[in-house]
């Protein structure tokens, strides 16, 4: 038995769709083969900025082996609508552009055309054979610059809303938004010390291993079967069905095993095309991106400007806090922006804040949802502001943020009242941690070693739509099918809240991710939500198996429904000890009293459950020759609810926070003065391997939501927030010096230190 | 389009002969003619590992081997390192330690570190790490994976 006297939440199972991913049997997106199957290839730009004069098809269309060729003339041209995807909000017609430009490209890498073919080498042959006129535009890749006036406009009919009102003013900045509470001017001047402090960061990318990939096919009857990976496949249904104006009915996504996503395999990209390319050949088509169409043609997250203001008194009380938050959305609007300024001072109570967001478009691909999309550009900068203060008033960082630490019935300064949370408990295990009570020598081997410490939130989405479907078989065991692509073992996670609720071993219960025709509508695998909400409705479904039993028992017993108990795992019958016996014995003999038992449930929680906090200690070691930043160690803290498999919720710490070290220490996409990305490759955007890590120490908290009947919080995105905020501390500790600007790579750190005398 | 040739290989102990064009890499052999598909093409210039086998007791990229470069040679793939019923150490260790989350980087895990362990069956974790440094993993931050090697290792 497991703590909190549950029988398999908090144990470690192995996963059930484990064994057919260690012997490579499991079938991931690239992975089907269909009858007649022809491969497909896109015609991308090599501008990141210029009007499409005029495309020329016919080369392509005449060389051997290609079948047919697709622009955006061939898609129908869709009104303004907005969708929320689940971690991004868009805009159905820029979608549709972005699939397949239409009159403008507005980055390097913009789709531009199709072509199916017989083998994919053929079409990529025939790629090279689409002629494509542009008229050249001067075009804007950094935030900033893009949002002076002059700059080159990417859509001239796009006029900036500022404070919820449309203006007349065409520019590039979508958005401009504002978050205030209290009077910060009064409450810098109560404020003994006062930092304000820019930061920059660049655009990075989700870096999943695996591709996108798309196969569809369109049957004559008008069907439209399309197999893919995606984080969720009624996502990629109503896209479909609003990009190519059909009935939602006549889509079925069959979602495959998905090689990670990250936030980044919500949109659709290649589906459409593989769509229409089908429906003009009448074969399947299977399209895949090479690793430099995912680096320069799908939703990387943004580069940003911050410049951030915080005071405190000399007591280590926080007054006030003003952040100026720039994001770039890519070539449509929607950045993560407005995450980011719910996110940004979120582990603190602040009485006096004021936050302002922009959304600004420019001629990168458009962004998308990143893991915590938004936070990680918030933290650096306000954390790292923190340490600033710390030092300032000679506080110990940590103390310091259990003292101002956010807690129940304080407000967000973009408006909620925080429920239940652990934000206060995850710092303290945090600073009661053996690692961070241990002690760092400050130099060695020639290098200087220091120790930084940082906090993270995230909201997590404790809300959603989740549908599960169960039939019983005659051994007693149970086929769970779901609506919830598995990520990174979700399966495992919400067979277990089933199986705890109905007294079952989480092995007893088969999962099964299906299509969309197959279970009802669910949303995606995002925001932190699926442990949460598919959970939710696991329990909901458990619950509803209980009831259905005791009406079949009360037919084998001959007794009254209402008189069965139900504990432990066992049904039983007060007055007669022979009437007993455990699920699993009495669902195996309940199909003979009123035919199988099966059970559907679809449920929807209120989402008022609170976010996820996290602390993390870092030690570096930094070659002040060389620039270079290695980890001694590292530690991770965070509030998990109710850790449901333990293991896998240290691995989404782990991978959050090397993800994390990433973003702060290498990744970045280098853009030349042409508008091009100059490192589309795993070799050159430097992803870290095992060589550049030790082991990462997790320490799970857990304060239960109380919106979740096992006090579940989503976990997978909050541990990406605090490194790279934490690695500038750390670094500043070694050396001396503050790093604003991201990534703290090897020559930034060299130069920097040089320049310092550090 | 050019001539196919004929190629004749060992996969997994088995004798398989495949025509392919002299321009399909090994893995698209393996994947799209041979329907192995626990080889995973992840960049395709041999930065990823997702679609690491050994050939000939080497480890290699198959997305930089050609087909017809694997004439007369012995490969083992993921399909081949154990089976559901009968899994190698490796793979159990994999699944006990929750060593996979996503999952598309494991059967390039696996058979990297079992080219490893044929050749050092008790490396050190610092040799664990400089073997596996050619395999990126995005989901799971590494740790996991290098314990779960570590414990296959030959009296772990």
């Amino acid at each position: 038995m497991s703590q909190n006297g549950h029988k398999v939440i908090g144990t470690r199972p192995i996963r059930h769709d484990g064994v057919d991913k260690v012997t490579g049997r499991a079938i991931y997106g690239a992975d089907i083969q269909l009858t007649g199957l022809l491969y497909g290839a896109i015609k991308r730009s090599p501008h990141p900025h210029a009007r499409i004069k005029h495309i020329d098809t016919s080369r392509a269309e005449a060389h051997p082996g290609v079948r047919a060729v697709v622009t955006a003339h061939d898609l129908p041209q869709i009104a303004d609508k907005i969708a929320d995807l689940g971690e991004a909000i868009v805009n159905l017609r820029d979608s549709s552009n972005n699939v397949l430009a239409y009159g403008k490209v507005l980055y390097k890498g913009h789709a531009v055309a199709g072509v199916a073919a017989i083998n994919l080498h053929v079409a990529q042959e025939a790629v090279e054979l689409i002629d494509v006129e542009y008229e050249l535009l001067p075009h804007v890749t950094g935030v900033l610059e893009a949002m002076e006036d002059g700059a080159p406009i990417l859509h001239e009919d796009m006029k900036t809303t500022s404070m919820g009102e449309e203006t007349d003013k065409v520019s590039n900045i979508a958005n401009h938004f504002q978050h205030k509470m209290g009077e910060p001017d009064d409450g810098f001047a109560e404020a003994d010390v006062v930092i304000e402090r820019e930061f920059t960061t660049q655009t990075v990318h989700q870096g999943y291993i695996e591709s996108h990939n798309a196969t569809a096919l369109w049957n004559e009857e008008g069907q439209l079967t399309v197999w893919t990976s995606t984080q969720g496949a009624f996502a990629v249904r109503d896209q479909l069905a609003e990009i190519l104006q059909m009935p939602v009915s006549k889509v079925k996504i069959v979602p495959l095993e998905i090689g990670g996503g990250f936030g980044g395999k919500i949109s659709v990209y290649l589906d459409p095309v593989a769509a229409l390319l089908s429906k003009k050949t009448g074969h399947p088509v299977k399209m895949t991106m090479t690793r430099d169409e995912v680096f320069e043609a799908t939703g990387p997250t943004p580069g940003s400007y911050l410049k951030v203001k915080m005071g405190a008194t000399s007591d280590g009380r926080l007054t006030a806090a003003t952040a100026y938050m720039a994001y770039e959305a890519g070539a449509y609007p929607g950045s993560p922006v407005g995450a980011g300024a719910g996110c940004i001072f979120t582990p603190y109570d602040i009485p006096n804040v004021q936050i302002d967001g922009y959304d600004v478009c420019v001629n990168k691909p458009k962004t998308n949802a990143y893991r915590a999309p938004g936070a990680t550009n918030a933290a650096y900068a306000s954390e790292t502001v923190v340490d600033e203060i710390c030092e300032k008033i000679g506080m110990d960082p940590l103390e310091f943020r259990v003292k101002n630490g956010a807690k129940e019935g304080g407000r967000r300064a973009d408006g909620p009242v925080h429920p239940r949370i652990g934000c206060i408990e995850t710092t303290q295990a945090a600073l009661n941690s053996e690692h961070y009570q241990s002690t760092l020598e400050k130099t060695a081997n020639g290098k200087v070693r220091g120790r930084g410490v940082a906090s993270g939130y995230w909201f997590n989405f404790n809300g959603g739509r989740s549908a599960i479907s169960v039939s019983i078989n005659p051994d007693g065991t149970i086929n769970m099918l779901e609506g919830s692509t598995d990520i990174g073992g979700s399966r495992a996670s919400i067979a277990m809240q089933l199986a705890e609720t109905i007294g079952l071993e989480a092995t007893d219960i088969k999962p099964y991710v299906v299509d969309t025709d197959s279970i009802g509508y669910t949303d995606v695998t995002g925001g932190s939500r699926t442990t949460f909400g598919t959970g939710y409705a696991a329990h909901a479904t458990g619950l509803a198996l209980i009831r259905e039993i005791k009406e079949r028992a009360s037919k084998l017993w001959d007794v009254p429904a209402d008189a069965i108990d139900f504990a432990d795992g066992v049904f039983s019958y007060k007055d007669d000890a022979e009437k007993r016996g455990t699920f699993k014995e009495v669902a195996s003999q309940a199909g003979d009293a009123g035919g199988p038992v099966v059970a559907q449930v679809s449920t929807n929680p209120d989402g008022s459950g609170g976010g996820a906090f996290a602390t993390h200690v870092v030690d570096v070691e930094v070659d002040r020759e060389t620039g270079k930043v290695d980890i001694l160690r590292y530690t991770a803290v965070q509030d998990a609810g109710t850790a449901i498999h333990p293991s896998y919720v240290e691995g989404q710490m782990q991978g959050g926070v090397v993800q994390g070290i990433g973003w702060g220490l290498n990744e970045e996409y280098i853009y030349n003065d042409e508008g091009s990305m100059t490192n589309a490759s795993f070799l050159d955007y430097r992803m870290p391997t095992t060589l550049d890590l030790p082991m990462i120490e997790t320490i799970i908290v857990e304060v239960p939501n109380e919106s979740h009947p096992y006090g579940v919080r989503g976990v997978g995105e909050v541990p990406i927030v605090p490194p790279p905020a934490a690695l500038s501390n750390a670094i500043y500790d070694a050396t001396g010096v503050r790093l604003r600007d991201l990534p703290m790579s090897p020559p930034r750190v060299q130069k920097a230190v040089a320049e310092n005398g550090g | 389009m050019s001539k196919k040739v004929h190629v004749q290989t060992n996969i997994n102990g088995e004798s398989v002969d495949f025509l392919c064009e002299p321009r399909n890499s090994l893995l698209e052999v393996l994947r799209d003619e041979l329907d192995l598909t626990g080889a995973k093409e992840g960049c395709n210039n041999g930065n990823c590992g997702a679609c690491n086998v050994i050939m000939d007791g080497r480890l290699v990229n198959s997305c930089c081997v050609l087909g017809v470069e694997a004439d007369g040679c012995e490969l083992t793939t993921i399909e081949g390192v154990g089976s559901a019923a009968n899994l190698h150490p490796l793979q159990q260790k994999f699944l006990e330690h929750a060593a996979l989350q996503c999952g598309i980087c494991t059967p390039g895990f696996i058979v990297s570190a079992k080219a490893l362990l044929d050749r050092n069956p008790n490396p050190s974790e610092d040799e664990v790490r400089y073997w596996l440094a050619g395999n990126l993993c995005r989901c799971t931050g590494y740790d996991k994976i290098v314990r779960a090697v570590l414990d296959a290792r030959n009296g772990a």
